[in-house]
């Protein structure tokens, strides 16, 4: 697969996924928003129309409906953006799949600001956030079409509620067929000394960029990959803020309480250095192409190099 | 209905109020009003309609139930007590900090209890989902939630009103707790949900009207909704808030305060206990 594509959203996985495990998950059922053309989860209707409902223009319902399907045996992945499946549903997910523990699947598509021209509305740039807060809530935001689909299949072998996050805009393949993908377990992109930078989704190709732009200077940065943020592969975050000294987190969400905010949480207790957060600041989007919007954020690779430096200048 | 059944249904209502009375009064706080309005609907739901084991609560074709209307779960707690699925003596416990009865209902660790509930709006979306799932699975057992008429003020009613009619949920009966009061006041007053019954009918529901504190009208009621195939069934059951205790009867103060200790004697006697 990733020596033929070059390139793919991970909402595209996420349609392919679903469609691919209905054949071998027969309680695997989805539910959509009248976005299933968008969230991609179309791809799993035709192949399964009567495991595929569709709720309307009705998130809240649909959230709910997922629980009684859990509730009779169903493994439920209830789509639509983040923005609605997280945000305007958030009080569903809390009391209707979080406090009783259901094994609802919620799958958030056009996360963060590579929505692109829709603009700020549909910008989901808190989703990774509001879930964090939720006890028990798993959250997976992978980072390229390969990882989309193994954490679809983790998701639907996990017992319990799990959200992820999947993107509109297509970024580049990362990793090939042999790739194992674990909940909970980071991944070690490329070895470094000086910074450590720790991404997620999207953000993970635009930290090895950065690492190109950063060896060409002399500087050594390691490379991390966390797709699940919660729970947070704490002992690999803590070994490489040991190794480097300082840390910059890297993601398509709000600075606040997102993988930054997790990270900050987990290393001031454990190995306080200095960690600076790339992400969109304390704003709302604003409508663009999403290529020229990751720049416009400061989210692109050159932007991630300039704050290892200024991560680097905060050691001691 | 025969006089024995009723009078058996009477008598197991009546405790279903004393254990509403005295879980409130233990906890000191609490929903008696909205709670004493569905004794009569639980007794008859929970001996003669639901299929249901309290020595296996989670028997596979057992009929599901959600309490959206989940502040008054301790018509619901004293209802599982009476049947049997945990002692009546641990209704005294309700909200205490060591007790597994929550102050809404928390189905991880209270027997008999389907779902949690107690965010207005949510219970019937979720009896969707458990009505769709019997279905997808050729399973044959029913699907019951009660709601509040004030609580049909949420959207989310309404969302999952259109997809009950659309998936044509025949296997779910909805039991609308027609009090006619919420917290602010008359629902009439507060922001008018009014009329149920053309609402439901034109979403597309089977509606049927029914006295929720008369067996006989509950008997029809309920076997109405069983023999109606194609659509689901929502109950208007007009009830009154507070029965069988006066002082509460009809109050809105009534919502969610527990009686003091006068009242708490006065309730009780009025329910037949010699306190």
């Amino acid at each position: 697969m990733a020596d033929v594509v070059e390139k793919m959203a991970t909402r595209e996985a996420y349609g392919k996924a679903l469609a691919e495990f209905g054949a071998k998950y027969e309680n695997l059922v989805v539910l959509d928003a009248d976005l299933a053309a968008a969230t991609k989860t179309g791809v799993f209707k035709k192949a399964f129309p009567d495991r595929f409902f569709d709720c309307g223009i009705a998130e809240n319902d649909m959230i709910n409906v997922a629980c009684g399907l859990a509730l009779s045996g169903f493994i439920p992945f209830a789509s639509s953006f983040a923005m609605f499946a997280a945000g305007r549903s958030f009080e569903q997910v809390r009391n209707g799949v979080g406090y009783p523990h259901l094994n609802v699947k919620i799958g958030g598509t056009h996360g963060g600001i590579t929505v692109g021209e829709d603009g700020a509305t549909h910008q989901c740039n808190e989703d990774i956030a509001l879930m964090r807060t939720i006890p028990g809530m798993v959250i997976l935001n992978p980072a390229d079409g390969v990882e989309a689909r193994l954490a679809v299949e983790a998701a639907i072998n996990y017992y319990g509620p799990v959200y992820l996050r999947f993107g509109r805009y297509a970024t580049k393949i990362l990793f090939d067929e042999n790739y194992k993908f674990e909940i909970g377990k980071g991944v070690q992109m490329a070895e470094g000394k000086d910074v450590a930078i720790i991404a997620t989704g999207l953000e993970v190709e635009q930290a090895l960029i950065a690492r190109d732009l950063l060896a060409n200077e002399g500087i050594s940065a390691s490379v991390v990959n966390i797709a699940t943020i919660k729970p947070l592969d704490e002992d690999l975050v803590v070994a490489n803020a040991q190794k480097c000294g300082c840390v910059v987190t890297c993601e398509e969400h709000s600075v606040i309480g997102g993988l930054g905010g997790a990270v900050c949480e987990t290393l001031s207790a454990k190995c306080p250095v200095p960690v600076l957060r790339v992400g969109v600041e304390d704003v709302f989007g604003r409508s663009g192409p999403a290529k020229e919007l990751i720049s416009y954020y400061g989210l692109d690779g050159a932007s991630i190099a300039a704050k290892c430096k200024a991560a680097i200048a905060l050691k001691k | 209905m025969d006089q024995q059944l009723k009078a058996k249904l009477g008598e197991f209502a009546r405790q279903v109020r004393i254990g509403i009375i005295e879980s409130t009064f233990q906890a000191k706080s609490g929903h008696p009003g909205g709670s004493l309005s569905i004794a009569d609907i639980f007794s008859y739901l929970y001996n003669v309609e639901m299929n249901i084991d309290p020595k296996d609560p989670k028997m596979e074709n057992r009929d599901r139930f959600v309490l959206s209307k989940g502040h008054t779960a301790p018509a619901l707690y004293s209802t599982l007590a009476n049947r049997g699925f945990f002692p009546v003596e641990d209704l005294k416990t309700l909200r205490k900090t060591d007790s597994y009865l929550q102050g809404h209902p928390d189905m991880k660790h209270i027997p008999g209890v389907d779902m949690s509930s107690g965010s207005l709006g949510q219970g019937v979306a979720v009896a969707n989902g458990l009505a769709l799932g019997a279905k997808l699975k050729g399973a044959d057992y029913r699907v019951y939630a009660i709601m509040g008429d004030g609580e049909s003020e949420e959207g989310e009613c309404w969302e999952a009103a259109m997809f009950a009619a659309h998936y044509k949920l025949d296997n779910l009966c909805v039991i609308l707790d027609s009090n006619g009061l919420q917290i602010d006041g008359p629902i009439a007053d507060v922001i008018g949900p009014a009329p149920h019954d053309e609402k439901y009918r034109a979403f597309g529901w089977n509606v049927i009207d029914a006295d929720a504190h008369d067996f006989d009208s509950l008997e029809k009621a309920f076997a109405a909704a069983r023999a109606c195939k194609g659509k689901p069934s929502i109950i208007i059951a007009h009830s009154l808030k507070g029965k069988g205790v006066s002082f509460m009867e009809g109050s809105v103060g009534w919502h969610g305060k527990a009686p003091n200790e006068d009242e708490y004697k006065q309730a009780l006697a009025e329910l037949g206990v010699n306190a």
